[in-house]
């Protein structure tokens, strides 16, 4: 008796030194979000006077009027573009791709093993290598300055997402296929009945992921769009920054990114199970 | 009875073509063909107005004999020391610490998730803010601990890389803290109730149940992280631009800059190939000791 109590003891004082550890990473992790959020409702004066106090009450709407004033409202240019770009290229990428990778799971056909293993050994080949190219393709016929260099490949071709689906696609029975065969179903309706109904959490991981890579992407948005008018929010918030950065800059930056962290925290909050799963099952590959 | 199969086979073989269509299109113009595109770009001088002309290695002489470029590969070998043992170390034990019932259990992993979906442009700008030398928050903090005359830590030639690994592990730690917790659920919890038995302390399991059965994680966590660090380049041109001095410059930004600064497309190509060659130096070094070590 004793010694359980002594045991229990101890696994309390565990719980919490371990509480107070994963409490200070935690809170590293969420305080750079703090900071923004926080400094973008301050007062910008006080920014100014390189005061870094971690509260205060004088706090103000100014930055974010001033955001939503810039350039005569491109910060909701920047948004209805950057939700363009991010949802076509999510709604097109998840057609093609779970298309593709349902032929490879489940289809027997001539020259399957080889296409999907030439696609596969593509899989490590850094952005870098084809984005030259790509730029001088996109260039010669005009593409420069729209959103399509940005939307089409991602749609066209997703080896990670055929990867991925195809590994969730192959562990549905081949008798549930067969089933739906005898009951007069031919493989569109495989395809829309059953295999997109069975790996619905499996879209959902990959939508939201390219949803989010494409609404984050800076590198690409700032090789291929010049024109203000089709700006994103990436590259309004690094806009924003000048050389000298005063308060007023400083508070402006940190209403933008706000602006633009909050709605996909939101999302990702909300389907955090995906998110896991889909990172997990990456992991064990 | 045969030749109804070979027209099911037929049947089969013709929409299979059809589903990969649109990918096998895709993969041919955006894969294939850039990939081969990039390497003749390699050997030719192309401003993308004239036309493209034969110049042998000379594009390779001109990165090889670039003191910058020399820089940014070391540059990388210094966020790789710096970043890969420290995301490893701190994901794994912030799995192994959280592999346990915990009060507020939700609230930490949302916290460790966080970083790691917002827009690294976004987040870059808030840790510039942070590091700023006057009325930083950093500075402020260690002021009050009575630490003083702080550097200037993105304008310094050896803090400010100091300063960008840790935003890069700072992004990094919750996307490898989900693949070693689900690492760890894997483990049979049999093998640590044995283990309680013979009375093995909290160490030992951890050293002798925990890594080795996490081994063939961590290679691939290793070369994911390695991967990221090639291609570098967001909050690094956010927060520095490469600077001070080329003291932050990665291999990403070598690329962009003679491509689309310079439209000096042979050499940003010798660039990329280079890093690509990275990659692949290191997945087949560690798929090769990964066979060797990895306990299964």
């Amino acid at each position: 008796m004793k010694k359980l109590k002594r045991s229990t003891k101890r696994k309390i004082i565990e719980t919490v030194i371990i509480s107070v550890i994963v409490m200070i990473a935690a809170v590293l992790c969420i305080f750079p979000f703090y900071w923004m959020i926080f400094n973008s409702i301050r007062n910008p004066d006080l920014i100014n006077q390189g005061s870094a106090e971690l509260f205060t009450t004088d706090l103000t709407w100014d930055s974010y009027k001033a955001v939503f004033e810039y350039g005569d409202g491109l910060l909701w240019r920047a948004y209805l573009n950057s939700f363009i770009i991010a949802s076509l290229q999510t709604v097109g990428t998840l057609f093609t791709s779970s298309l593709a990778a349902f032929a490879f799971a489940k289809i027997r056909f001539k020259g399957s093993k080889p296409i999907y293993g030439l696609f596969i050994a593509t899989l490590m080949i850094p952005g870098q290598v084809t984005m030259l190219p790509l730029f001088m393709m996109f260039a010669k016929v005009g593409w420069t300055n729209s959103f399509l260099p940005l939307i089409v490949p991602g749609v066209m071709i997703n080896t990670y997402g055929v990867f991925m689906l195809r590994s969730f696609m192959v562990s549905i029975p081949n008798g549930l296929l067969e089933a739906a065969e005898i009951d007069g179903c031919g493989w569109f309706g495989k395809y829309f009945k059953i295999v997109l109904r069975l790996i619905k959490p499996a879209l959902v991981t990959l939508g939201l992921f390219t949803f989010i890579g494409s609404w984050n992407n800076y590198m690409g948005h700032l090789i291929y769009l010049s024109d203000e008018k089709l700006t994103t929010l990436p590259l309004l918030i690094a806009g924003l920054k000048e050389t000298h950065m005063t308060g007023a800059n400083w508070g402006r930056i940190m209403a933008a990114s706000t602006l633009s962290i909050v709605p996909i925290a939101i999302v990702y909050l909300a389907c955090q199970k995906y998110f896991v799963q889909g990172i997990a099952t990456t992991g064990m590959k | 009875m045969r030749r109804r199969m070979t027209k099911k086979e037929r049947y089969d073989n013709a929409l299979g073509w059809i589903f990969i269509t649109p990918q096998l299109v895709g993969f041919i113009l955006f894969v294939a063909f850039p990939l081969v595109f990039s390497l003749v770009l390699c050997f030719s001088d192309w401003n993308m107005i004239d036309m493209p002309e034969f110049v042998g290695w000379r594009n390779f002489t001109a990165v090889f004999n670039d003191t910058i470029f020399w820089k940014s590969i070391g540059n990388t070998f210094i966020y790789i020391a710096i970043v890969v043992p420290l995301t490893l170390l701190s994901s794994l034990t912030l799995a192994i610490l959280t592999n346990r019932k915990l009060p507020l259990m939700k609230f930490y992993r949302a916290a460790f998730f966080l970083p790691m979906v917002t827009s690294t442009v976004a987040i870059a700008m808030v840790w510039m803010f942070i590091y700023q030398a006057d009325g930083g928050i950093l500075n402020s903090v260690l002021a009050v601990f009575g630490i003083k005359n702080l550097p200037n830590w993105l304008q310094d030639t050896v803090w400010a890389r100091i300063a960008v690994s840790v935003v890069s592990i700072w992004l990094k730690v919750g996307y490898y803290y989900i693949i070693f917790d689900a690492g760890l659920k894997n483990i049979p919890t049999e093998l640590y109730e044995a283990a309680d038995i013979d009375g093995a302390s909290v160490w030992r399991k951890i050293t002798k149940i925990t890594v080795p059965m996490l081994s063939s994680v961590m290679f691939f966590v290793t070369v994911m992280l390695f991967i990221d660090i090639f291609n570098m380049f967001n909050e690094v041109f956010i927060m520095t631009a490469g600077g001070p001095d080329y003291s932050t410059y990665t291999l990403s930004m070598y690329i962009y800059f003679y491509a689309f600064r310079e439209f000096d497309m042979g050499r940003a190509a010798v660039a990329s190939w280079v890093l690509f060659a990275l990659v692949g130096i290191v997945t087949v070094i560690q798929f090769k000791i990964k066979k060797k070590v990895v306990f299964e």
